[in-house]
Formats: structure tokens, sequence, C-alpha cells
């Protein structure tokens, strides 16, 4: 359960080009179910992930996460909390390009201190979930996009994340694989994880598996649905 | 162990990123390289000469008598040692015989020395190693010489020399007295110089005094000078080689520079990446301090060992024109390894270490970005 209390996040504050992203959001998110944020570019959705996913923090407000406040905690159990509890896709995928799909995978574990060969396993455990395993050694870059999404698919949940967070995930997708991304994010459901989605793609937010629609417009929640 | 695990991982990291630009990686080892190179070849070659000097004079006399005339070395008659002798606190004085030869066929200077104890008689000589070497010379070859008043003189070589330092054996040749007066007409009543065995340190300056004051024609220098004069000429020369090196030197330093501290568009966002993936900015220094060890502990090594084997084993080929263009060591000779662990240190801590901060400077300005900067 993530609860957020009246959440406003400005960017340059006092400066000429002051911009107020967020607005006043406060609102619950239920565990095990899938969310999408929906609305136009600019109207928030994106800077409200990050807010949630403890990447960035908010101007004023409060986050709750399974009841405990985070939005004051330190940099350093800030990234502690958010390597263990959320699993992000971004929507350029962000690999790292040169390097292996497999240790593109294995990356967000690295400064954990698992042992390797375990961590290894898992990872490759991760892509076979994704029927990819037989491109783990093969570069990022020479991958198709299907393929690339899923590589991102996997390092989002390589940490075993409770909360996945989306953004715009088929933004950059054609049909086939969009229809492909939401089989993969029912799975996920089915597994019991949270999964947030920013989009607005009609394919995403009228989809089956979505349980939760919330419209965001200028940094304030328009509507619930 | 999980610190170690991370530390693991982050090489493993680090090694995958290094690979992925390789050449601009390569090009950088190996002027570094380069770099450590030049400087520690110099370093061990001037070390290891100084230490072979001091190997040398180990057991010399304190000092040495010479005879001075018109400021230049003369031949010092040796009823000179009578007066000498007198003086307290001193071993018998002794007159040593020796010159240099200029060999017109191998185009090199050698040194004769008569020794005390020459085991061979008169017509037999022993030869050095570098003399055996340039001429083709070995046990039992007759070997001419060409004696001052034009008459030809054939020595036989009964043995060639192996002592352990091959800089005094090289261009050495052993010779009976009656043979060193021969070639160079110095008749009976001369030696080219007298030594004196001092039996205490401390009363040495006033036994130099007290012989300048008997013979004023002479000059006495002791063995803590020449040690002085070894470590001035080396060091001289030495630093002529890092003066003239220099310019590469500091080429170095602004391409380390531009490469270490730039860090490129990518780079940056391959940091916000590894930010949003769950990686601290603690992670991230982390990840690169290891890229700048990795880069610069390589060619560290790779610089020192190429230095050891160009030194000791190439005999410092590549700077010897301005290193060993000394007339007495003329023939080739091989240094014994001598490695000094202060200066292999101080070259680390004057390579290495600026270097590594050198990464972990911008990329800690990067790596304090907030991470969602990904996400925008």
């Amino acid at each position: 359960m993530i609860e957020l209390i009246n959440i406003k996040k400005t960017f340059n504050a006092g400066r000429p080009n002051e911009f107020s992203a967020i607005n006043g959001v406060s609102l619950s998110i239920e565990a095990n179910k899938v969310t999408v944020f929906k609305g136009p570019s600019g109207s928030g959705k994106t800077t409200l992930l990050s807010i949630i996913g403890c990447m960035t923090r908010p101007t004023s407000g409060r986050i709750m996460l399974a009841d405990r406040e985070v939005t004051s905690l330190p940099e350093r159990f800030l990234t502690g909390i958010r390597r263990k509890t959320f699993g992000f896709i971004f929507q350029q995928f962000n690999l790292i390009k040169g390097i292996t799909a497999l240790e593109n995978v294995m990356l967000p574990a690295y400064p954990m201190g698992e042992a390797y060969y375990p961590l290894k396993k898992r990872a490759l455990e991760t892509l076979d979930m994704f029927n990819i395993s037989n491109k783990a050694l093969s570069k990022v870059e020479w991958l198709s996009g299907g393929e690339t999404q899923r590589i991102a698919i996997a390092r989002a949940l390589i940490n075993i994340p409770s909360v996945i967070i989306a953004d715009e995930p088929t933004a950059h997708l054609d049909t086939k694989l969009s229809h492909e991304f939401m089989d993969i994010i029912s799975m996920l459901k089915g597994e019991g994880k949270t999964i947030l989605i920013a989009s607005h793609d009609p394919l995403v937010y009228e989809s089956d598996v979505v349980d939760r629609i919330i419209n965001i417009r200028d940094g304030m929640v328009a509507e619930w649905v | 162990m999980s610190y170690i695990d991370k530390h693991r991982n982050l090489i493993d990291f680090t090694l995958s990123s290094l690979l992925r630009r390789k050449g601009k990686n390569i090009a950088l080892i190996l002027v570094y390289t380069l770099v450590v190179f030049i400087l520690s070849s110099v370093m061990f070659f001037t070390h290891a000469i100084k230490k072979e000097a001091s190997i040398i004079l180990k057991d010399a006399p304190e000092m040495v008598v010479q005879r001075v005339v018109a400021g230049r070395h003369d031949l010092i008659p040796i009823r000179y040692i009578e007066k000498i002798k007198g003086i307290r606190g001193i071993g018998l004085p002794n007159a040593r015989l020796w010159g240099y030869y200029f060999d017109p066929i191998a185009g090199a200077n050698y040194t004769l020395i008569v020794p005390d104890d020459f085991q061979y008689g008169q017509g037999d000589i022993a030869i050095g190693k570098g003399i055996s070497r340039s001429r083709l010379a070995y046990e039992g070859d007759i070997m001419p010489f060409m004696a001052y008043d034009g008459a030809l003189i054939n020595l036989r070589i009964r043995n060639v020399l192996s002592p352990e330092s091959e800089l005094v054996s090289s261009d050495l040749i052993l010779i009976s007295e009656n043979d060193f007066r021969r070639i160079f007409g110095i008749s009976k009543e001369y030696a080219t110089d007298l030594t004196v065995k001092v039996r205490n340190q401390r009363e040495i300056n006033t036994i130099v005094r007290k012989i300048t004051e008997i013979y004023p024609d002479t000059r006495v220098i002791t063995k803590n000078e020449i040690l002085r004069t070894y470590d001035a000429v080396f060091n001289w020369r030495g630093g002529i080689v890092i003066v003239i090196m220099s310019g590469a030197v500091m080429a170095f330093i602004v391409f380390a520079w531009d490469k270490a501290s730039g860090l490129s568009a990518e780079e940056k966002k391959e940091i916000g990446i590894l930010k949003a993936i769950g990686w601290e900015t603690s992670d991230v220094i982390l990840m690169k301090f290891w890229e700048g060890a990795v880069v610069s502990v390589t060619s560290f090594i790779a610089g020192i060992i190429l230095a050891y084997f160009h030194v000791f084993f190439a005999s410092s080929s590549l700077f010897e024109p301005v290193l060993k263009g000394w007339s007495v060591l003329y023939p080739e000779f091989k240094l014994t390894p001598f490695i000094d662990p202060y200066q292999v240190s101080t070259l680390f801590f004057l390579t290495v270490v600026p270097y590594t901060v050198a990464t972990i400077i911008p990329s800690w300005r990067a790596a304090t970005i907030d991470p969602d900067s990904v996400m925008r």
C-alpha cells in the first residue's frame, strides 16, 4: 500500500522559469493491482512516478510506503528502499550499450554485494522467464525492439521488487509488442506484484489487466476511474 | 563477504565498461605505460649504477694520492712512499700502476691495471668480458699491443674475467708490471698513484692535510669524494633525460586530464541510468575509482616491467648515448639489478594516485545528479 498525502513538486523554485509539476496530489495505491496514470504529455505523470519510486523528493507533502514515512529519509536510505522495493521500466528502456544483455540485467544488483554466481543464475532464470536466455551474451544494441523490452523488464525484476514502475512503456513499441508487454504485466500481476504505469496509450489503459485508471491533468488528479 | 562481492561485481562491470571504449583506453594505457617506462628506466639506471659504484669502491682504499703537474694528473715517484708511511694511523702505502689503452681495432678504450697479486707471469694477461666480446678474443689467444715507441708486443690471454660487477671488469685488462711498463714506457721509479689505507675514518681529514703538507705537488682523493662524483654525474645525466622527456610527460598529463576529467554525454547518461536503477552516488564513485585504478595500475606495472628489462637486460639501449657516455664505460656492460622500493613507491604516488583522483572528481559531480534525470 502506497499513500501520497498532498504531494507538490516545483522545479526551479524562486527563479523566473519556476514550474509547478505536481499541485497537491493525495491518493492511495493498492498493493497487487495494476494502476495506470493517464494524461496528456506534460501533465505530471512521470514526475509523480519518480516521486512514488523515491527517485526524487517532493517539494512538500508526504509519502507512506507500507505505513513508513519515506519522504524525509536521507539519500542512502532512500536508495536502499528504491532498489529493494521498486523495479523501473523506462520509456527509452535505458539499457547500457556495449555490454551484454545478462550484464544489463545484473546491474541493479551489483552494489547490493550479492555473490556473483547466484546472481548470474537468477538473472539467467529471469531471462528464461521471458524466453530470451539465448540472448544473454548478446550485446544489447544487437537486439530487436521486443528483445530490448524484455531485457528492460528482466532488469526491473532482478532485485525481486514488490512494485514495478513503468513510464510510457509502449511509446516506442508497435501494436504486437505492446500486446506482448501487457501480457507480461498480466503475468507479473499474477505473481502478486504491484504495478504502476504512466501512459496515454489506449492499448494500455483499456487493457483488461488494468484495475484502476487515475487521470492526471495539470499536476492534479482529474478523476478516478 | 558481501563487501568483497560488491567490489568484485563493480570491478567486473568496470572491465566490461573499459572494453567498450577499447581504442581510446588502449591508446591511453600505451601512452601512460611509455611515460612510466621512461621515468622508471632513468630511475633504475641511475640507482643501479650508483649502487654498482658503491660495490666497486667497497674494498677500495680510503684515499688515493696523485701527483699533479700544471693542474694535471702526472706519474708519482715511488720514493714518496717513504715519507708518507711515517704518518701515524695509516697502513703501508701501495704504488699502483694503471692506465688506458686505446684499441683502434675495436675502437674502444681499455683499462690496464697491474694487480698486487697478479697470478700469471710476464707475457700473460686476463681480460674483461666486454673486451672478449668486442675482440672475439678468448683464453689462449694472443692479443697484440702497440707500445709507446711503436713496438708490437704480443700478450697471451690466460683468463676471461667474470666478477660480480661487470661495470669495472668489462673493459679491464690485468697485466704484469713489466709488460705494463714496456707498453707505456714508465720507468721503475714511477707509479700511476699511491693508495693509502686509514684505520680510523675520523682521521682521514687530518691525514689528507699532512700528506699535502709533506708533498704540496700532490692531491689526495678520498673514497667519499669518488662516491659523491658518481652520484653527481649520474643524477645529472638522469636529470637531462627527464628534462628532454618532460615534453612527453606534459603531453600525457594534458591527454590524461582531458580523458579522465571530462565525461562525455554518453557517460553522464550512463551514470544517470545507474542511479535510476538503484546505484548510490558512492557506488558510482567506487566504480569510477576502479576504472582509474585499473588503467593506471596496469600502465604502471607494464611500464616498470618494461623499464626493468630495458635497463637490466637490454643495457638501457634507448638512452645509451646520454646515460653512458663516459670513457671508462666504453665497452658494453650489463648492470646488476638493484631497485629502490622508495623510488618505486614515489613514482607510484606521482602517477597512479593523481590519475585515479582525476577520474573520480568529474564522476562525483555527475553522480550527484537526481536519478530521475533519465526519466525526463
